[in-house]
């Protein structure tokens, strides 16, 4: 049982790391920062969840379970607000109004 | 060579590359960033030579392995060092507001401030 | 070559890069972000080093706080001068001094390879020490009661670095509120994570300086996550930070240092020496210093990232 238990840590921690990878391959090669965002929350908080799944069968306490998973939904909630904040950044939340403006002319000056 | 000893050189390491920061750097905020790592350096040091006194004693039983003294030194360089690094900043930040300030008065200075979107 | 020795070196060899890419990096904003990761891998390297305490502290205040800071300085100055400015060292000094910084580091690491074995250590002493402080875990008892003078003088320590932020304050801006914090325009994102966080963030940071007895935690970590948690707040717009010149907060500020002043002060007497705990009055008296600590600390911590006061320009009282 424990065996069993201990390939499910395994394999579901190297695919959180996969989807970490992942989301690291997106910074570097996607061409600008909405789609940046993208591959680093979506692949981050899948990789965060898939690693929190495979700890939790290594902690024995029903404390320790609700603590990772603590950890997990914390981080999503930052990631997401923070994503949220950079994409503000980059483009005005008024931004239908200019979906005519071409993508070099940037975000306007206020 | 144990794990101790790598964190021990890559903090002799941590401790070369601040300083040539903080030499070489003309820019005033890198030069607070390098201090940083000459400070990380040092500690790192300083958690080596703790780990390396504690091996043989696991300290109340608590799973402690290292000697808590230089540790408890390390905590309080952290928080000092932070404490100087806050009035390093405030005190950059201060420089360039003034220099901004002097610039807009037409002194001939020409460094102005980034301006930040949406106040501040 | 175990594995653990494989995952040391790659962390080793990680935050050799970042130190490098920090010092390297083309602008001033890269460098604080790279800075940040620096020390969140710093901390891993204080738990491989069974630092627990450190790699909180390291987590918190030198990388949260002073990643703060550092980003908001990065934000707001003119862009530093790169390596290529005629102000700096030239080429062949760099070298020089790279040849320098690396004898230095060189003969740091041959103390490194050359310290005494079997290692000279002070865990023996803490250990029959300890229980008389009835904690139990040793950082605790040796910060709070053996060498509690150091720890008296750094959180003392904190408060003239704020006197010296509030004294950068311009003439108009004296005694005011700190305004130097990055208020963005009302974000729905940040005021949710504003309401929805901090609660959270308090019950932890409370929950951090509690279990600092007996498992790794502090005040100082403690601290810190209560200072973020109310500058969280500061920064979203929901509250206004307070002015400087408020009694009520001054006293706060100093409750916790005077708290442990005085207890260490009547230890003169009641125990025979000065920051001594009668018998039996060890963990009482740590708690309250701990208790008035957390509170003082956290508000120190978050007026140093609040910054120096400012002219309030949205008080409609006040000229621009």
């Amino acid at each position: 049982m424990s065996l069993a238990l201990d390939l499910f840590t395994l394999v579901a921690v190297s695919a959180g790391a996969l989807f970490f990878l992942a989301g690291a391959l997106g910074l570097l090669r996607f061409p600008d920062t909405l789609s940046r965002l993208h591959a680093l929350t979506k692949a981050d908080n899948l990789g965060l969840g898939l690693v929190v799944l495979g700890l939790l069968p290594q902690v024995s306490s029903p404390l320790g379970w609700i603590g990772l998973i603590a950890v997990w939904l914390l981080a999503l909630l930052s990631g997401a607000t923070v994503g949220q904040l950079l994409a503000e950044a980059v483009r005005p939340p008024d931004w239908s109004r200019q979906a005519t403006r071409s993508p070099e002319e940037g975000p306007p000056r206020d | 060579m144990t794990g101790e000893t790598l964190f021990g050189l890559s903090g002799a390491a941590l401790v070369g590359i601040g300083l040539y920061g903080l030499i070489c750097h003309p820019g005033a905020l890198r030069k607070i960033v390098a201090f940083n790592l000459l400070g990380g350096g040092v500690f790192l040091l300083f958690g080596v030579i703790a780990k390396r006194g504690g091996g043989a004693l696991a300290v109340a039983g608590k799973g402690a392995d290292g000697d808590p003294v230089p540790q408890a030194l390390v905590i309080t360089g952290l928080v000092v060092a932070f404490a100087a690094t806050a009035i390093a900043i405030v005190l950059l930040r201060g420089l360039g507001e003034r220099r901004a300030r002097a610039s807009q008065k037409g002194d001939g200075s020409s460094i102005q401030p980034k301006r930040h979107s949406g106040g501040g | 070559m175990t594995s653990a020795l494989v995952v040391d070196g790659l962390l080793a060899l990680l935050v050799l890069g970042l130190a490098l890419r920090v010092t390297f990096a083309r602008t001033d904003y890269g460098s604080a972000v790279g800075f940040m990761g620096y020390g969140l891998l710093l901390a891993l390297v204080w738990v491989r080093l069974a630092a627990v305490d450190v790699a909180l502290t390291e987590a918190a205040v030198g990388t949260g706080l002073t990643g703060f800071l550092l980003l908001g300085a990065a934000a707001r100055l003119a862009p530093g001068e790169s390596f290529d400015a005629p102000g700096a060292p030239g080429f062949g000094s760099r070298i020089l001094v790279g040849l320098l910084c690396g004898v230095v580091a060189a003969g740091l690491g041959a103390v490194v390879l050359s310290l005494p074995d079997p290692a000279p250590t002070l865990a023996p002493l803490v250990a029959e020490n300890l229980p008389p402080t009835e904690v139990a875990n040793p950082i605790t008892g040796v910060l709070m009661a053996h060498r509690a003078v150091d720890t008296l003088l750094e959180t003392v320590v904190l408060i003239p670095a704020l006197i010296g932020i509030w004294s950068l304050a311009s003439d108009s801006g004296w005694g005011g509120r700190p305004g130097s914090l990055p208020l963005l325009r009302s974000s729905g994102p940040l005021t949710l994570l504003a309401q929805v966080l901090p609660p959270f963030g308090i019950l932890v940071g409370i929950h951090l300086v509690w279990v600092g007895a007996d498992e790794p935690g502090g005040k100082f970590q403690g601290a810190a996550v209560l200072a973020a948690m109310w500058v969280l707040v500061l920064v979203a717009g929901l509250r206004r930070p307070p002015a400087v010149i408020g009694q009520r907060l001054r006293l706060l500020v100093v409750l916790g240092p005077l708290v442990f002043l005085g207890i260490g002060i009547a230890g003169i007497w009641l125990a025979r020496a000065f920051l001594a705990y009668p018998e039996g009055w060890a963990k009482p008296l740590i708690l309250t210093i701990e208790a008035a600590l957390t509170l003082s600390l956290a508000l120190v911590l978050g007026m140093i990232l609040a910054g120096p006061p400012a002219v309030d320009r949205s008080d409609p009282k006040v000229g621009p």
